[in-house]
């Protein structure tokens, strides 16, 4: 559903990325590891659209992104959920609409989905805080509440970058057992991380193959963790 | 065409939600309808300088053209029997419908706003004027004058050409000048909501960031920006021209003393006009705000 064929991107002059070849399958876990600045991020943009390739090609659910209009990126975007390390939301709007935008943005019956919406924020365990404004939530709660808002969609794949960067290991491991869940429910998962403990802790759980970015390249690391 | 259906599909209520994703926001608001406001006051006073200096130059280039003045000045004794003789002379010229000599009454009246009125006019040498009023098709004034000249020779012909031409070229030019305060107001409108809505759009560039990463197309997310502002314009136009009619309503009435102006106001049918300002300004403000949103989305991964 995500391929990437020999991609690589540079930034200004800089090589960041080279050769890059993966293909995410569906219901596949896949980590996604390397040193600051490696280019976790940028990978995980190309995955999502959110930037084209300088070498290769990029195929989203079977569209060249060379091809893609803006309006196709974003309806890949959703079926695409992304979680970023420092999410952002609409702070003038409470946590259940900050969890339901995608839905109103594609236009659908929110009225339709309130059942589900409110199913989903009692999974994320954020049923006490809906009615809060996202500036009054601790990092855990931003990180589950951009979690659902992923999710919601019921996408085909899930991309993380760094979801638990700014959450103490307790949350992590609350946050972890929420996307196992979702690969169990046959999402695609892709979590980018340099916490290698995480990782561990995740093999226990579910079978999932860790990339590893070292001098631009993409290498699989197997089960050698 | 394709502007306005897109104009009018997106003012239509029902997509609120649309609306709240982004953030109100107050004093910039303000501004934006003050500012419609203004303009559409301005606009008010230039479409009636537009109206009534239209009406002038066509009152000019056609009531005065039918008309002409033969003026006789003569001794006492002659005033009388050249009088006659240039009416037997107006009475055979092909072109001419009627002429008429204006009694001492009238030429009074016609006096009496310069010198007020109790003026000796029987112990002045006040020649005696003629009215000519032509046919359809007018008569030759250079053969006139030739006849005039011979057999009455105080008579001047006045056919008005000589000062009524630089009027109804200033009353055209003003009219002109109007137009283009006109388009000058609505570019100056629409050069304002650009600015307010670019300065909206960079001011909620995280809300458009988080909206692109939920999936969101960009004529969503301009149709927040876009329904946002040309509400404010036309909201702010609306109470500009009502602003602006009133001022006009309130207008010293002008009569036969100002006749000559005509007036600075709206006749008839022709205040449906100002309606058209509000509307105008919403047009304005929408194709602003889109073509603000789209290039600014552009930019945006």
């Amino acid at each position: 559903m995500i391929e990437l064929e020999g991609v690589g991107y540079s930034y200004g002059g800089g090589e960041l990325l080279g050769d890059v070849s993966l293909a995410l399958a569906p219901g596949s876990f896949h980590f996604l590891t390397g040193p600051s600045g490696s280019g976790k991020t940028t990978l995980l943009k190309l995955c999502y659209g959110a930037l084209v390739p300088t070498a290769g090609q990029v195929r989203l659910f079977g569209q060249d992104r060379r091809e893609m209009s803006r309006d196709d990126i974003a309806m890949v975007r959703r079926r695409i959920g992304v979680v970023h390390q420092d999410c952002q939301f609409l702070d003038h709007l409470d946590v259940a609409e900050n969890i339901a935008l995608p839905l109103a943005v594609s236009g659908r019956d929110l009225l339709a989905e309130t059942a589900n919406l409110r199913e989903l924020i009692g999974w994320v365990g954020l049923r006490d805080r809906a009615a809060a404004h996202p500036p009054e939530l601790s990092g855990g709660e931003r990180q589950r509440a951009a979690l659902a808002r992923a999710v919601i969609m019921s996408p085909d794949a899930v991309l993380a970058d760094e979801p638990t960067g700014n959450i103490d290991w307790e949350m992590s491991e609350r946050l972890m057992r929420l996307l196992i869940e979702l690969n169990r429910m046959g999402k695609t998962i892709l979590i980018a991380t340099h916490d290698l403990a995480l990782i561990r802790a995740a093999k226990a759980h579910v079978q999932a193959r860790v990339l590893r970015i070292a001098g631009r390249r993409l290498h699989f690391a197997g089960a050698d963790l | 065409m394709r502007a306005l259906a897109g104009f009018l599909s997106d003012l239509l209520p029902g997509d609120t939600q649309a609306d709240r994703v982004v953030p109100p926001s107050g004093f910039t608001a303000t501004l934006t309808l003050f500012t419609a406001a203004a303009m559409a006051f301005l606009a008010v006073f230039a479409l009636a300088l537009s109206l009534a200096t239209g009406r002038l130059a066509d009152r000019w280039g056609n009531e005065l053209a039918r008309t002409a003045t033969v003026r006789i000045s003569a001794p006492e004794g002659q005033m009388a029997a050249q009088t006659a003789a240039a009416l037997r002379v107006l009475e055979t010229t092909s072109g001419v419908a009627r002429a008429r000599a204006l009694d001492d009454a009238e030429q009074a009246a016609l006096l009496e706003p310069w010198f007020g009125p109790g003026l000796p006019l029987d112990q002045l040498p006040i020649p005696r004027l003629i009215e000519v009023t032509e046919t359809g098709q007018g008569f030759d004034a250079q053969g006139l004058r030739l006849r005039l000249a011979a057999e009455v020779p105080g008579a001047v012909l006045d056919d008005h050409t000589r000062w009524r031409k630089p009027l109804v070229r200033a009353a055209s030019r003003l009219r002109l000048l109007g137009w283009l305060s006109l388009a000058l107001i609505g570019a100056a409108t629409a050069a304002m909501i650009t600015l307010a809505a670019q300065a909206a759009l960079a001011a909620n560039a995280q809300v458009i960031t988080v909206l692109r990463l939920v999936g969101a197309q960009d004529g969503y997310i301009a149709r927040a920006f876009v329904r946002r502002f040309t509400a404010r314009g036309l909201g702010g136009a609306a109470v500009g021209t009502a602003l602006g009619c009133l001022a006009i309503l309130a207008l010293p009435s002008a009569r036969i003393e100002g006749g000559f102006l005509t007036g600075l106001g709206f006749q008839g049918w022709h205040w449906l006009w100002p309606l058209l300002i509000p509307p105008l300004a919403g047009l304005v403000a929408y194709c602003a705000t889109r073509a603000a949103a789209r290039r600014r989305l552009e930019e945006m991964p």
